[in-house]
């Protein structure tokens, strides 16, 4: 009890920034009470940039997360809820209509109504944002050769990893193909970590040991660069969760390319056996490199793939729809009823990757017209908008802070050092004595600790 | 098949403990007793065959931690491929021994995933700037990380040959994870199954992968021989951390070893990394591995009653290699022998050979080292053609022979 009482002092001590340890269990709580009510994934900037007491932030809301947290005795005392100090005409709440899904093996699938709190609206708003301007970022960094190697952006698709999150809890697992920036950010890492391991320096998420592809976080198992490989993994994350009987599930997500993987019809084939609580999740963003779905794939119905696990296929573009779709992914596979494979339909801005302009295989008109048409973020912004749930000034300045943070964490990402020769072998293995690890020659005997 | 009733301490103890656990799991006391009778009861030094070692091995892994389990074709209600899980499913049932399809690259991968479900602790850094995650999940994780143990997959390849159809899995997603993640990622796992060379397989079914997973950092790779490194080596393997993959023998199944009592301990373990030499000598060193160690042992009998004493290595591991124990060797006896069932090109003797080069034990070499491995060609099906096509104990003499220059 002393040890877990120090361990986490010394957790707080980090977040909190105080130099002294909580001597007793009320220091403690008192500690961890002002964290249980920050939403995340906008913590991280209020953690790292000061290490003074944190302000509460002027928009609150109790997360699934914090609920989480509220049931454990350490955080009974410390949930709170702080009332939108917005001006009194606002709309907290509304009801919107969403598209309704197509079903394969369900009798019904996710509500056509979904509701939507300012919190909830802003918080969305912010995360795709927040993704939007880091994808351009990492572009223009690729550009000037700050960022070198893969990069594959994610803008255009910011719907389905805000909608993911939002239906899913903290202790739920997620595990993505290459295409991850986004997840990345969504489970928790901070964009100026995410930056710094694309710059390749020591600041990084993986130490920049990792890059583009390889970034990892609690209950987020990267970035994974082989095609297809992230979904067997994926089942394997579920039947853990099975094994444990922690009532978590894992969502995987691959993309229309390694919807026609043969390891993922094995995976489809042990889910199913089994009944892992898996949610398979294909984000079609129409192309896979430079084929369209009509070219790769002869049957492009990718919700229906799973054959004898039930499918859905979402507008991926509106983040309401994820949600709702995957909560009830999440629900269905929580009651012990298996796996459920749900298709995304959305649409990637970039090319491939950074080396690829995206416009040899579709028309720039295409790009164009989507991005007037079927945008996420103006999608949200309008249904907010619209039901008078938000400002446009409040929206506005909310882009500029979005735009602030994103630059400063790219200025911290160029600036900071690369990582120290010493580290380059550092972790092969893990709780093991220290080993020498053989160079470029012979007489390069380097060393490699856990 | 009930052993006569013993009166030593050790096996009175042995029966009460056999009795806890029978009590614990009323319904496998049948075949608990029978396990029991078939193992320990025999007195001090018992024989038992690598396959009884192996099962050995993985029973007293399962019992011991909740988080391991086996999975594999056939590994459960067929008892295994070659009867290695012989048992197990009975004791421990559907959720710890686990029967896949046919789907290697799927259920190698389900593994790995299960595996990384084990989470890493958060360690302080020496760098300037330590991976914050936001507050909330920096506190929800070491909350969580108390509570939730990550699991200890044993995958099984029923050949290693079936191993590549899952490579990616082992190397990329297993191999590689932790130092990609600079840390954060273990992936604890172990792959094993026959590896090398059968009787009558023919070509797609008898290649040996030594080389192919000791050539990946990330990797362990261990090779054993006989019953103790067996048992030993997959009770340090999977008490280990990282990958581990576990480089079984078919025809070493059923031959008899005796072991010690303390082999036969629950908590006798061989440490990865570590050779063993398993015969002395003063004119040559052999270095071997597997099933080759065996003949090596054989061929320095018989040339032992000619008055040559080779000093016989059992390396145990692949990777990380115990080159120390074969230089030290190789100093003392100036001649080196390797033998392997795998192929020459680019293999574990290749790559002893270019370790013993680079290191302080080749001055002291009077004579170039020789690698004894099987034939260059993919393994013919006729018995003849496949006797020689790996090395004869006749093979390993003729080249220890020509290394002395006799």
């Amino acid at each position: 009890m002393q040890n877990l009482l120090s361990l986490l002092s010394n957790a707080l001590c980090r977040i909190t920034g105080r130099t002294a340890g909580a001597q007793t269990v009320s220091e403690l709580l008192i500690g961890l009470s002002e964290y249980v009510s920050l939403t995340s994934p906008s913590a991280p900037d209020l953690a790292q940039t000061q290490r003074l007491p944190p302000k509460p932030p002027p928009v609150v809301a109790l997360r699934a997360s914090a609920a989480l947290l509220a049931s454990t005795s350490l955080a009974a005392a410390a949930a709170r809820v702080v009332a939108s100090r917005s001006s009194t005409d606002l709309t907290p709440q509304v009801t919107l209509d969403i598209k309704k899904c197509d079903l394969h093996c369900l009798e019904e699938g996710p509500p056509v109504k979904a509701t939507l709190t300012r919190e909830q609206g802003l918080q969305y708003y912010r995360t795709m944002q927040t993704v939007r301007r880091m994808e351009l970022k990492a572009d223009q960094l690729y550009k000037q050769k700050i960022i070198r190697g893969f990069c594959h952006l994610y803008d255009g698709q910011e719907a389905c990893a805000a909608g993911v999150e939002a239906a899913i809890t903290p202790s739920d697992h997620v595990i993505t193909a290459y295409r991850a920036h986004a997840y990345t950010y969504t489970r928790g890492v901070a964009v100026k970590e995410i930056l710094c391991e694309l710059t390749g320096r020591r600041g990084g998420v993986s130490k920049g040991k990792g890059g583009s592809m390889h970034m990892y976080a609690p209950r987020f198992y990267g970035g994974n660069g082989i095609v297809g490989a992230q979904v067997p993994l994926g089942a394997g994350i579920a039947l853990a969760c099975q094994y444990q009987g922690n009532n978590q599930l894992c969502v995987t997500l691959y993309g229309d390319g390694a919807a026609n993987q043969g390891q993922l019809f094995e995976a489809f084939n042990m889910a199913a056996l089994w009944k892992l609580p898996c949610v398979f999740i294909c984000e079609n963003n129409q192309y896979s490199m430079g084929m369209s779905t009509e070219r790769a794939s002869a049957s492009t119905d990718y919700y229906k793939r799973g054959d004898y696990i039930p499918g859905l296929r979402v507008d991926g573009m509106d983040v309401l729809c994820v949600r709702e779709a995957v909560k009830f992914a999440a629900d269905f596979c929580r009651a012990g009823k298996g796996p459920i494979v749900m298709e995304l339909q959305t649409y990637r801005y970039h090319g491939h990757s950074m080396s690829d302009p995206g416009v040899s295989y579709r028309s720039r008109e295409e790009v164009q017209e989507v991005r007037s048409k079927n945008d996420p973020i103006a999608l949200l912004k309008e249904q907010m908008l619209s039901n008078n749930m938000a400002s446009v000034e409040e929206l506005k300045e909310l882009d500029v802070t979005i735009r602030k943070e994103v630059e400063e964490a790219a200025r911290f990402a160029t600036a900071d050092p690369e990582p120290p020769l010493d580290d380059m072998c550092n972790h092969i293995f893990k709780n093991d004595p220290p080993l020498e690890v053989r160079g470029t020659n012979p007489w390069s005997r380097l060393r490699s600790v856990s | 098949m009930l052993a006569p009733p013993s009166h030593r301490r050790k096996d009175r103890f042995k029966m009460a403990l056999s009795m806890k656990s029978v009590l614990r799991s009323g319904r496998n006391a049948v075949s608990i007793l029978r396990r029991r009778a078939f193992h320990r009861s025999a007195p001090a030094a018992a024989q038992v065959t690598v396959r009884d070692a192996l099962n050995q091995a993985l029973d007293e892994e399962l019992e011991r931690d909740e988080r391991v389990f086996l999975l594999g074709e056939e590994v459960a209600q067929y008892d295994g491929a070659y009867k290695v899980s012989r048992g197990l499913w009975k004791k421990y049932g559907d959720k710890r021994i686990i029967d896949t399809p046919i789907s290697e690259m799927g259920f190698t991968g389900i593994a790995v995933g299960a595996a990384m479900v084990s989470v890493s602790l958060y360690k302080p850094d020496d760098f300037h700037l330590t991976r914050k995650l936001s507050a909330q999940r920096e506190t929800i994780f070491f909350i969580f990380y108390f509570f939730q143990a990550g699991l200890r997959p044993i995958c099984e390849f029923m050949t290693f040959n079936f191993s590549m159809q899952a490579i990616d899995q082992v190397i990329n997603s297993a191999a590689k994870t932790y130092y990609m993640s600079a840390g954060l990622q273990a992936v604890p796992i172990v792959f094993r199954g026959p590896n090398g060379a059968s009787a009558g397989v023919a070509a797609q079914h008898s290649q040996c992968f030594a080389a192919w997973y000791a050539h990946c950092p990330g990797l362990k790779v261990v090779s054993p021989w006989n019953s103790e490194d067996a048992k030993g080596l997959l009770k340090s393997a999977i008490r280990d951390d990282n990958p581990v993959v576990f480089l079984e023998n078919e025809l070493m199944y059923g031959v008899p070893f005796e072991m010690s009592d303390e082999a036969q301990s629950k908590d006798f373990t061989v440490p990865i990394g570590k050779a063993k030499v398993e015969r002395q000598g003063t004119h040559v060193t052999l270095v071997s591995h597997s099933r080759y160690v065996g003949h090596c042992l054989d061929a320095a009998a018989v040339l032992a009653k000619e008055g040559i004493e080779c000093e016989v290595i059992n390396l145990r591991t692949i990777r990380p290699m115990d080159v120390e124990s074969i230089e030290a060797s190789v100093m003392k006896t100036n001649h080196l022998v390797t033998v392997e069932g795998g192929w020459p090109q680019f293999g574990v003797g290749a790559e002893i050979c270019a370790r013993i080069m680079e290191g302080p034990a080749f001055n002291y070499l009077d004579a170039p080292a020789t690698r004894v491995t099987g034939v260059d060609i993919p393994m013919p099906y006729a018995k003849i053609l496949e006797d020689n096509s790996v090395p004869q104990i006749k093979d390993i003499i003729f080249s220890i022979k020509k290394t002395l220059n006799m």
